[in-house]
């Protein structure tokens, strides 16, 4: 059942060194809030699975926290390369994470396989791919009734996921609205599931039979955390933060700058900050 | 800006634009193809459905996306389902007649890397990787691809196979299993490029005004092969080019308003 707790304690209870740990928003609402509180309390050891690490992941790599990466697309949208990630991946700075390294529809289907208690995820995939070369979780099973040999990885079941979300009401059920991505399936596929919103309303009576709400007894924890996707965004609340992406391409050129950066923007930094830094993003409507 | 009139890019992103029909179905990959993909929208293709990974469903932008995921996809579309509904239902089952991709690195059959330059293991340059690709590649009906000229980009032989073009030619896709055509179409800044009917080499069949023969041959890795008939594409229509040039020109003056930043690039590459 979900509690209401802060940020800082809901991370501190539910992520621990050496978890196997999801922070999910497909190009929109990413829980950067949650990333930069468990850079705050130094995780280590962890799994970072991500369908697109983009600068939230660049960050914690950087910062040393990762064992080993699940992903389908390593980039920093509208703007080109991880920077922290290749010099992780290439030169072993701070450490050389792992890779497991999957297709968008692998990931998809492993993280529904996970929230359906599946142990795999069945699908046509990787056809002539060259990641089934290097991946030796990509496999391959027969239909039973076709023959069509098809692909399989194994599902997804984090330890805990951390996804951001507009709204929950008072008694911890989230709705999540707009391009919804997989956060749904990240919540369900975890054993523990951590959601920072937007803000808390009283009730979703005005809301439409079908959209997507996670029922707050799928939630372990919500906290309020207003801006805590940025620079990201939060569809209805405010535009996604561009210049930051931009910036933040130069920021993780340098490993010095980035250690500045980390020190001034995340360490010494609160949950409370996000609130100032979407104020001039804010839509209007 | 060339006497024509036009830039190569220019004539590039109205080629690419002019191949898709009003009835297609396109899944809008990572990078150049977004533009081409709107500029059709906005001419000849009104009802064209354009599709982007982030599960955006006829979604009809204003201004061109600086991600597969602004929140004017969503705002814009027919409908926006989550992204396991996306691969499963739209992209594996066969709605898609199109998979619009760019590339890294390009061989001559179509093949795709935007993995890693150099090495898995030890990668000289790790790339973003596959995202959506290796399934678009295989899954839509068929695939054009849209990419600059450079030596660097179109290579005798790629570093990795991520997404599959038509392997080393002839019949492997099918002797892979994959009943979908693969790519059909290649689009660049210089040239129309359709694969060959036996090899599925990709041949040049038509070259842009101004372009010659050598300038294809310079800015391509492998010998060139020319079609026994090369025709000469078209020049962008006042139509075409009004059109595009306006849909830049929005999409710079919202991406500079409020808080949206320029893209360095000019161009849209994704997430």
């Amino acid at each position: 059942m979900a509690k209401f707790q802060d940020l800082k304690t809901a991370v501190a209870e539910n992520l621990h060194d050496g978890d196997t740990v999801a922070f999910e928003g497909f190009t929109h609402l990413i829980p950067h809030a949650a990333a930069h509180e468990a850079i705050r309390q130094g995780r280590r050891d962890l799994t970072l699975i991500r369908m697109t690490p983009d600068v939230v992941y660049d960050q914690m790599i950087g910062m040393g926290m990762a064992k080993k990466l699940v992903f389908s697309y390593a980039g920093n949208p509208g703007v080109g390369l991880l920077r922290r990630l290749r010099d992780a991946v290439e030169n072993g700075w701070p450490n050389r994470p792992e890779v497991e390294e999957h297709s968008h529809a692998a990931m998809a289907n492993a993280y529904g396989a996970g929230a359906a208690g599946l142990p795999c995820a069945i699908f046509r995939g990787y056809l002539g791919a060259g990641l089934e070369a290097v991946n030796a979780n990509i496999k391959r099973v027969a239909c039973p009734f076709t023959g069509e040999m098809l692909a399989a990885v194994p599902s997804v079941r984090p330890d805990v996921s951390f996804v951001h979300a507009q709204k929950a009401d008072r008694k911890g059920n989230v709705l999540v609205e707009g391009i919804i991505g997989i956060q749904k399936e990240a919540v369900l596929a975890a054993k523990r599931a951590v959601v920072t919103v937007e803000e808390i309303v009283d009730d979703f009576d005005d809301v439409h039979a079908n959209a997507c709400i996670l029922p707050r007894w799928t939630i372990t924890a919500v906290c309020e955390v207003p801006g805590g996707a940025h620079p990201s965004y939060a569809h209805g609340y405010y535009e996604r933060d561009n210049k930051s992406y931009l910036e933040w391409d130069k920021v993780a050129a340098d490993r010095e700058t980035f250690k500045a950066w980390m020190k001034e923007h995340v360490l010494d930094a609160k949950p409370e900050d996000f609130a100032d830094r979407v104020a001039h993003l804010r839509s209007v409507a | 800006m060339s006497e024509l009139g036009f830039t190569p890019n220019e004539m590039m992103t109205i080629a690419a634009a002019r191949a898709l029909k009003n009835d297609d179905v396109c899944f809008v990959g990572i990078g150049a193809p977004s533009a081409a993909c709107n500029v059709a929208r906005l001419t000849h293709a009104p009802d064209i459905t354009l599709i982007y990974e982030s599960g955006t469903i006829g979604t009809a932008p204003d201004v061109l996306p600086l991600s597969i995921g602004d929140g004017e996809l969503c705002d814009t579309a027919v409908t926006t389902v989550s992204v396991p509904e996306m691969f499963r239902y739209w992209l594996q089952g066969g709605r898609v007649t199109i998979g619009f991709l760019g590339a890294a690195q390009l061989d001559r059959f179509g093949n795709i890397n935007t993995t890693v330059i150099g090495d898995y293991d030890a990668p000289k340059t790790r790339l973003p990787g596959g995202g959506g690709a290796p399934e678009i590649a295989s899954s839509s009906g068929e695939v054009y691809i849209t990419m600059k000229q450079s030596k660097r980009g179109m290579v005798d032989k790629i570093d990795f196979f991520t997404s599959f073009g038509h392997g080393n030619g002839g019949s492997d896709r099918q002797d892979l299993g994959i009943t979908t055509k693969g790519p059909t179409l290649l689009i660049t800044d210089l040239a129309i490029w359709r694969p060959d009917q036996e090899t599925k080499e990709f041949t040049v069949v038509s070259m842009h005004p101004g372009v010659t023969r050598d300038d294809v041959q310079e800015t391509c890795g492998w010998p060139v092969k020319f079609a026994e008939m090369v025709e000469q594409t078209p020049a962008p229509s006042d139509e075409e080019l009004t059109t595009l040039r306006d849909l830049q020109a929005r999409t710079k003056a919202a991406h500079e308003g409020s808080g949206r930043g320029k893209n360095q690039f000019g161009s849209q590459r994704d997430g």
